[in-house]
């Protein structure tokens, strides 16, 4: 009988621990239906953050390290430069990149170090419980901003990839979401395409997810994904933000 | 013959170092260590090496962090203040089982304090500093010398016991020159199988982690952790004794305090009262044998320090409170003095502590 859906090789065989509706399973899918294509499952180091994500190291089968909270790109940093042969991916969330690691991130990107990012963005500190996080929309209720986020107290969400692409060391950043299925293919070329950069050694790709949090953004799976498309995406556009590789093709 | 050298002792940290076959540092500057840094980014891309400079003392670590588990030796090197940031990171490494060196050229504090040499993080370095159960190994040179080969040692026992090494320096003995000679460094090699160097799709996946969500595995593991301790702190301790046959009295002093201490341990001889020194050149292991065993001979102990006085708790403790112990110290970057130190080993004699 022809085999026509498997898991992934570089996905372990063992039951995500995410919140039913949780897409960091789609995502963690895509990121291994690439190693898997590109055949680089035996030569991938990845690096696990602090978050909901936090036990990735369980779920891919590549060499893992689990790094302190935000400090992924300077782990992954450490790594590469000792193994330039290998590749090396983070996988990080809001709270992780854009906050506690938000000098790791932007250094990272500056020195265009030959590494693959995966953000996923979805408005909120998971794992802990529904906090404020430094992408939360204005006006967002959340368990540290239960009055809606107020911008003049606590500030603006920052829109991550719209500020990498202002740097000129980055190679690729991008932004997709993966609320429908038109937008999940999207999402897995971007991943390819981040990869595919490291191992031609363009340098610091980052694909940044827009994802969704059904469990502490209190609503039903298919009610979050609405929200992603009214309410997030027209604050956080998909698009590609920097393709210096495009750019430069693109000038001749 | 071995060539002998004149230099600086930040320097030659570095040069032991890369002799010791680290090929990736990775650092941020704070006076006074930034020689190792100047060192290492002039030589490491001449050898193939990794010299980078890092965002934050927390990205530095955090590299270190990553090569580390990558399997290569891997150094940074900060100064107090630096340190405290790269707490963060010592932990993990330790929670990990990974094996790093770190300098800490210490400078006084707390807070920003300032940079003249200090030995105030003697507590930071022996009992902690991050978060959680833990130790280091804690190497205290005395001299440029030792600055070279206590790197070296420190490379092979991070390995050996697959945890962080540090080199507990001071500004004095990091900035002062002496001439020294590189004998051919001991390079002992480890086995790394718990290295990340990708699966090759040959093997289960390595997993470099300090996360136990389970408190029965996390204990265990912690059990497992401080079984390896014991046998350091039985096995790995190192010391100077001076003069000690026939002591009355003992100064305990490491680093630059023990050159100044030595100096006075003469001069009271000279003047005929029996005293010596004890220099331990492990403050992590402590050598608590020697001490226990100067406790049944001498009639008190004199504690010299650079700081308020932090070793004398080790001192202390290890003699059981059965002598006296005196300190005689100053901080904030003011050295002592032989004169001091000779005054509070008079006083000892008259039985004042």
């Amino acid at each position: 009988m022809a085999v026509v859906f498997k898991k992934p090789d570089s996905l372990a065989d063992i039951p995500f621990h995410y919140c039913p509706g949780c897409p960091h399973g789609i995502i963690h899918r895509l990121v291994a239906e690439v190693m898997d294509e590109l055949q680089i499952e035996g030569k991938t180091i990845g690096v696990a953050p602090v978050g909901c994500a936090v036990m990735a190291y369980d779920y891919f089968t590549c060499d893992m390290i689990e790094a302190a909270h935000g400090r992924a790109p300077a782990v992954a940093t450490g790594i590469k430069r000792s193994r330039p042969e290998n590749i090396v991916f983070t996988y990080q969330g809001d709270g992780d990149l854009a906050s506690i690691g938000m000098a790791e991130t932007v250094h990272s990107a500056a020195r265009n170090e030959n590494i693959t990012v995966i953000f996923v963005n979805n408005a909120i500190y998971g794992m802990t419980g529904g906090q404020m996080a430094p992408t939360s929309l204005p006006g967002q209720v959340t368990q540290t901003s239960p009055y809606g986020r107020d911008v003049d107290h606590c500030g603006w969400p920052i829109r991550v990839s719209e500020m990498l692409a202002t740097l000129e060391g980055p190679e690729y950043i991008t932004r997709v979401a993966v609320n429908n299925v038109k937008n999940v293919m999207q999402a897995k070329k971007a991943i390819k395409k981040a990869f595919q950069n490291q191992i031609d050694g363009k340098g610091f790709s980052l694909v940044e997810v827009v994802s969704a949090c059904p469990t502490n953004w209190g609503m039903t799976p298919q009610k979050a994904l609405e929200w992603v498309e009214s309410d997030m995406l027209p604050f956080y556009p998909i698009g590609v933000y920097k393709d210096r590789s495009a750019e430069k093709e693109e000038s001749k | 013959m071995a060539e002998r050298v004149l230099m600086k002792g930040n320097e030659a940290i570095a040069e032991a170092a890369i002799r010791a076959g680290c090929k990736h540092y990775f650092g941020y500057p704070i006076t006074p260590q930034t020689e190792i840094a100047a060192y290492m980014a002039k030589k490491m891309p001449k050898i193939g090496g990794v010299f980078l400079q890092a965002e934050s003392e927390i990205a530095s670590i955090n590299m270190v962090y990553g090569a580390a588990a990558a399997g290569v030796r891997v150094m940074t090197s900060s100064s107090s203040p630096g340190i405290s940031l790269k707490a963060e990171g010592l932990s993990y490494i330790a929670g990990s089982d990974i094996p790093a060196l770190v300098v800490n050229v210490q400078r006084g504090g707390p807070g920003l304090g300032g940079i003249q040499p200090s030995q105030s993080d003697y507590f930071q370095a022996t009992k902690g500093g991050g978060h959680g159960d833990y130790r280091m190994i804690v190497l205290a040179p005395a001299s440029v010398q030792e600055m070279a080969s206590l790197t070296i040692k420190g490379f092979n026992l991070a390995d050996k016991y697959q945890m962080t090494s540090m080199i507990l320096a001071d500004g004095t003995i990091g900035q002062m020159m002496e001439p020294i000679t590189f004998e051919d460094a001991e390079i002992e090699n480890y086995e790394k199988p718990w290295a990340l160097t990708g699966t090759n799709c040959e093997r289960k996946h390595n997993i470099v982690n300090s996360l136990y969500l389970k408190p029965e595995e996390l204990e265990v593991k912690n059990f497992e952790r401080y079984e390896k301790y014991k046998a350091i702190e039985e096995n790995e301790a190192m010391w100077e004794e001076y003069m000690m046959e026939d002591a009355k009295y003992c100064v305990v002093a490491f680093g630059i305090a023990a050159r100044v201490a030595k100096n006075a341990v003469v001069a009271a001889r000279n003047e005929g009262i029996k005293v010596g020194l004890i220099r331990p050149i492990t403050l992590w292991p402590f050598p608590q044998k020697a001490i226990k065993e100067a406790a049944d001979k001498v009639n008190g102990f004199i504690s010299v320090e650079l700081s308020m006085g932090q070793m004398i708790e080790d001192i202390r403790l290890y003699t059981e409170s059965k002598k006296p112990v005196a300190l005689c110290n100053r901080c904030g970057g003011m050295i002592v003095s032989p004169d001091e130190v000779l005054q509070s080993i008079k006083n000892a004699e008259k039985g004042v502590f």
